[in-house]
């Protein structure tokens, strides 16, 4: 927020400019001779030596009396057309997107009332029935993001601590625009990998985990006498492979917030842990990580915002299911997104609104993820520039 | 003062301060001026400059020691020792290898903090070469498995009207989807670049409290799953309003998308325009319009083209929103406002679907079309941009120098020396 400061200060100053000044100081006209002492005048393009001095300038007599100019000027007609441009600009954006808000909680709001509170403990999904609530969708959209935040977490700290404090010189450029390009990879090409070529490379994996650690619950694979399962089609489609895809999906927005941070820790800090004969490590962890803090939480909830909205790469990896399903290797999971990709196309007018119901539902828990992320980047970014 | 006393530690502390100072100016200025004395390297042995980033021997083969037993272990258990099986098992038990193996070599000769350090680098590589190495295998396979279907020229001047699911490659094509992605943002650009950049200059330029909210608002927006702005433009405009699906509704629900995205990169560019700029502009007397238009814009040019390639980007490769309102169709279709318009990443989408091993060779094509588009935006974008605001190339450089020197030319050989001046200068 500091930056709006300095920058609102400045429309402050243009405005403070235009505005009559409260301490009713008297205007009195400025001569050239006063200044310069000399008078030049433009159209003979000739210098005449000073004719008057402020000295010998007589005091103007009648000044009390003369007509106080305002010193807010009107605005000319190009400016005012620009305030009102720019003004419909920021209104049109503002309308279109609280239409879109407007409009969803509007036709949400038809499904809720039917439903009314078992919307959010109801894992079904039948609106023509009027048996439907998200409780089995949310889980799934979150067993995902979080799966998605172990693959991802660790890779985007460690790729931001490279390119903060490892690598150096035009690698370090190439390799920060590499980040930024897979950011813009599309979600289906992750989506096509994963279907393709990642399910088939981690279904052993998964068969070794649950072999393995099934006594940790959400590793076990079992049917639904409780035997345990060991044949690949009962890992395919699973939580933990869409999981693995989204956690890639999200590391470069976590990186490149994460980097910033690292890279904003104070030099004179870090020379310091040098100097006290610190490696490498110990000044990363008692400067960086630190000052880093807050870049690396908000990063963290950034990333967990997108995952959680994150539509094809899920809708083609994942078998739909609408139970709560803790084991997160085993097939069928869901989420929001794949759920409206799934149902809106033969939804009645009541499906649509309770699929709205859905989307505004993940649009909130998005937005407060959001904002709290922001606030604690902003936060961080301020703490770093007063110490 | 405080320097005139270091210089002079032994200067009379007797006098008051102005007298020292006093005192000291003129004794400086009285004493001859030191010589400065270069030592001669006469018989001094310079040896070879000490590079201080270079690892030692036994540094670089702790790691290659590491490199080779990590594997070998893996390749052990997996098939000799212990029935372990799958690519990706070998992978993390050679890496787990790899790390004990080299903090064994490392603790050999040094304590614990250097192993520590040593480790730790380790592991920021490795997590580097994983995540670009995942960014490289991803595009390579992606380009790898579609370049059965990129040679056949046919591919990209044909549509799939004509081409069953059993075809050949040899028949049938992408150019539908292709017209489509461009026309569908084409529109979408069209409205969010002017309402996208006007907004970013009135949250910047106007300021005050309804900026602030729009700001928040549009902060807010890019929360917004984009399934959920194609699920909006789906009811609100398809079920309302035209009750069929369109290019042009897919390219609102891009827009819808696309606006938060350009708003926010493209504030953020207009912040980095520094302040003195543009109060010298107010100071020449401009009004606000003349500032934004003369010196905040161009100053943040290739900045604000990035933010909007970078949009483009996103916005092209985006499926969710476009799933739900274009509508999937196999021919060419050029009106935007009438029947369903396909674009490339619902193509892919589509063709993937299918079990067919042909078509899915065609997903890939058109998926391998999608990134190399993606790729060549993102190229463009970087030698447009990748530099501040205010920061020149060296030939814009050279023309804000010429344009500078032309100025001074105007005001001041022209005026007095071309035209009769005053022979001379009045004297003070």
């Amino acid at each position: 927020m500091s930056e709006d400061k300095s920058f609102e200060s400045l429309t402050d100053l243009h405005d403070a400019l235009n505005r009559p000044t409260s301490v009713k100081v008297p205007v009195e006209r400025v001569f050239a001779p006063e200044v310069g002492g000399e008078i030049f005048d433009a159209n003979s393009r000739k210098r005449h030596p000073a004719t008057a001095t402020l000295t010998d300038q007589p005091e103007p007599t009648n000044h009390r009396d003369a007509v106080k100019r305002s010193l807010r000027s009107r605005p000319s007609q190009s400016d005012s057309i620009f305030k009102g441009v720019s003004l419909t600009a920021g209104v049109t954006t503002v309308s279109i997107m609280l239409a879109v808000g407007i409009f969803l909680s509007l036709r949400a709001s038809d499904a809720l009332q039917v439903s009314g509170i078992n919307f959010l403990l109801e894992q079904q999904w039948s609106p023509e029935t009027g048996q439907f609530g998200i409780a089995s969708v949310i889980f799934g959209t979150f067993t995902i993001a979080i799966i998605a935040m172990f693959v991802g977490v660790p890779l985007a700290v460690g790729t931001a601590l490279l390119l903060s404090e490892v690598v150096r010189g035009p690698i370090r450029s190439f390799l920060v625009s590499l980040v930024d390009l897979m950011a813009a990879v599309p979600s289906v090409v992750f989506g096509l990998w994963g279907l393709f070529f990642l399910q088939a490379a981690v279904i052993p994996v998964s068969a070794w985990i649950s072999t393995y650690f099934s006594f940790i619950p959400i590793f076990a694979v079992e049917d639904g006498s409780g035997a345990r399962l060991t044949e690949a089609s009962a890992f395919t489609s699973s939580a933990f492979i869409a999981g693995i895809v989204v956690g890639l999906m999200v590391v470069p927005t976590q990186t490149s917030v994460m980097r910033e941070a690292f890279s904003q820790a104070p030099m004179g800090e870090r020379e310091a842990a040098f100097a006290l004969g610190s490696t490498r490590w110990g000044m990363i962890r008692t400067v960086v990580l630190p000052f880093g803090r807050g870049g690396m939480i908000g990063g963290v909830m950034l990333g967990l915002g997108r995952a959680l909205g994150e539509t094809i790469a899920v809708y083609l990896i994942i078998s739909p299911i609408f139970t709560i399903n803790w084991e997160v290797l085993k097939t069928g999971t869901n989420s929001v997104s794949a759920l409206i990709a799934l149902r809106y196309g033969e939804a009645s007018q009541f499906g649509l609104s309770a699929l709205m119901a859905a989307g505004l539902v993940l649009f909130l828990i998005t937005l407060v993820i959001n904002f709290t992320a922001s606030s604690i980047v902003a936060r961080s970014r301020s703490g770093a520039e007063t110490s | 003062m405080s320097i005139t006393t270091l210089e002079r530690p032994l200067a009379g502390n007797d006098g008051d301060d102005g007298d020292r100072s006093a005192d000291g100016h003129a004794e400086t200025a009285a004493a001859p001026p030191a010589p400065t004395h270069i030592p001669s390297k006469e018989g001094i042995e310079v040896g070879p400059r000490r590079r201080l980033r270079e690892s030692t021997l036994d540094e670089r083969f702790n790691i290659l020691g590491a490199l080779v037993a990590g594997p070998t272990v893996a390749t052990l258990l997996f098939g000799w020792f212990t029935p372990l099986t799958g690519p990706i098992g070998w992978v993390v038990v050679a890496f787990l290898a790899f790390i004990g193996f080299y903090i064994l070599l490392v603790s050999l000769r040094s304590d614990r903090e250097e192993v520590k350090d040593r480790v730790l680098t380790v592991l920021l590589i490795s997590a580097g070469t994983i995540l670009f190495g995942a960014l490289a295998f991803v595009v390579v396979y992606t380009v790898g498995r579609g370049s059965v279907a990129l040679p056949h020229l046919n591919f990209f001047t044909e549509t799939m009207q004509l081409a069953g699911p059993l075809d050949g490659l040899d028949v049938g094509g992408i150019s539908h989807a292709i017209v489509g992605t461009l026309i569908q943002i084409s529109i979408a650009l069209a409205i969010t670049i002017p309402l996208g950049i006007t907004t970013a200059v009135f949250l910047n330029e106007i300021g005050g409290k309804f900026a602030r909210f729009v700001r928040t608002i549009s902060d807010a927006m890019t929360a917004l799953p984009s399934i959920v702005a194609g699920l909006f433009v789906y009811a609100a405009v398809i079920q309302l309003i035209t009750h069929q699906r369109s290019g042009f509704a897919a390219s609102l629900a891009i827009s819808v998308m696309m606006l938060p995205i350009i708003i926010r990169a493209s504030d953020v560019v207009l912040r980095l325009v520094p302040g003195n700029l543009r109060e010298a502009s107010y100071a020449l007397g401009s009004t606000r319009w003349r500032t934004v238009w003369s010196v905040v814009l161009p100053t943040a040019r290739s900045g604000l083209v990035t933010a909007v390639i970078l949009g483009t980007a996103r916005g092209i490769g985006e499926t969710s929103p476009v799933l739900l309102t274009s509508g999937i169709t196999a021919v060419m279709n050029l009106n935007p406002f009438e029947g369903p318009m396909i674009s490339l990443p619902l193509q892919v989408f589509d063709f993937v679907k299918s079990p067919e091993p042909n078509i899915i060779a065609r997903g890939f094509g058109t998926a391998a079309v999608l990134i190399l588009l993606v790729l060549l935006l993102f190229i463009v974008a970087r030698l447009i941009g990748g530099k501040g605001a205010g920061q020149l190339s060296d030939r814009q450089r050279r023309r804000v120098a010429q344009r500078s020197v032309d100025d001074l030319r105007r005001m001041t050989v022209e005026r007095y020396v071309l035209t009769p001046t005053p022979t001379k200068e009045p004297q003070k």
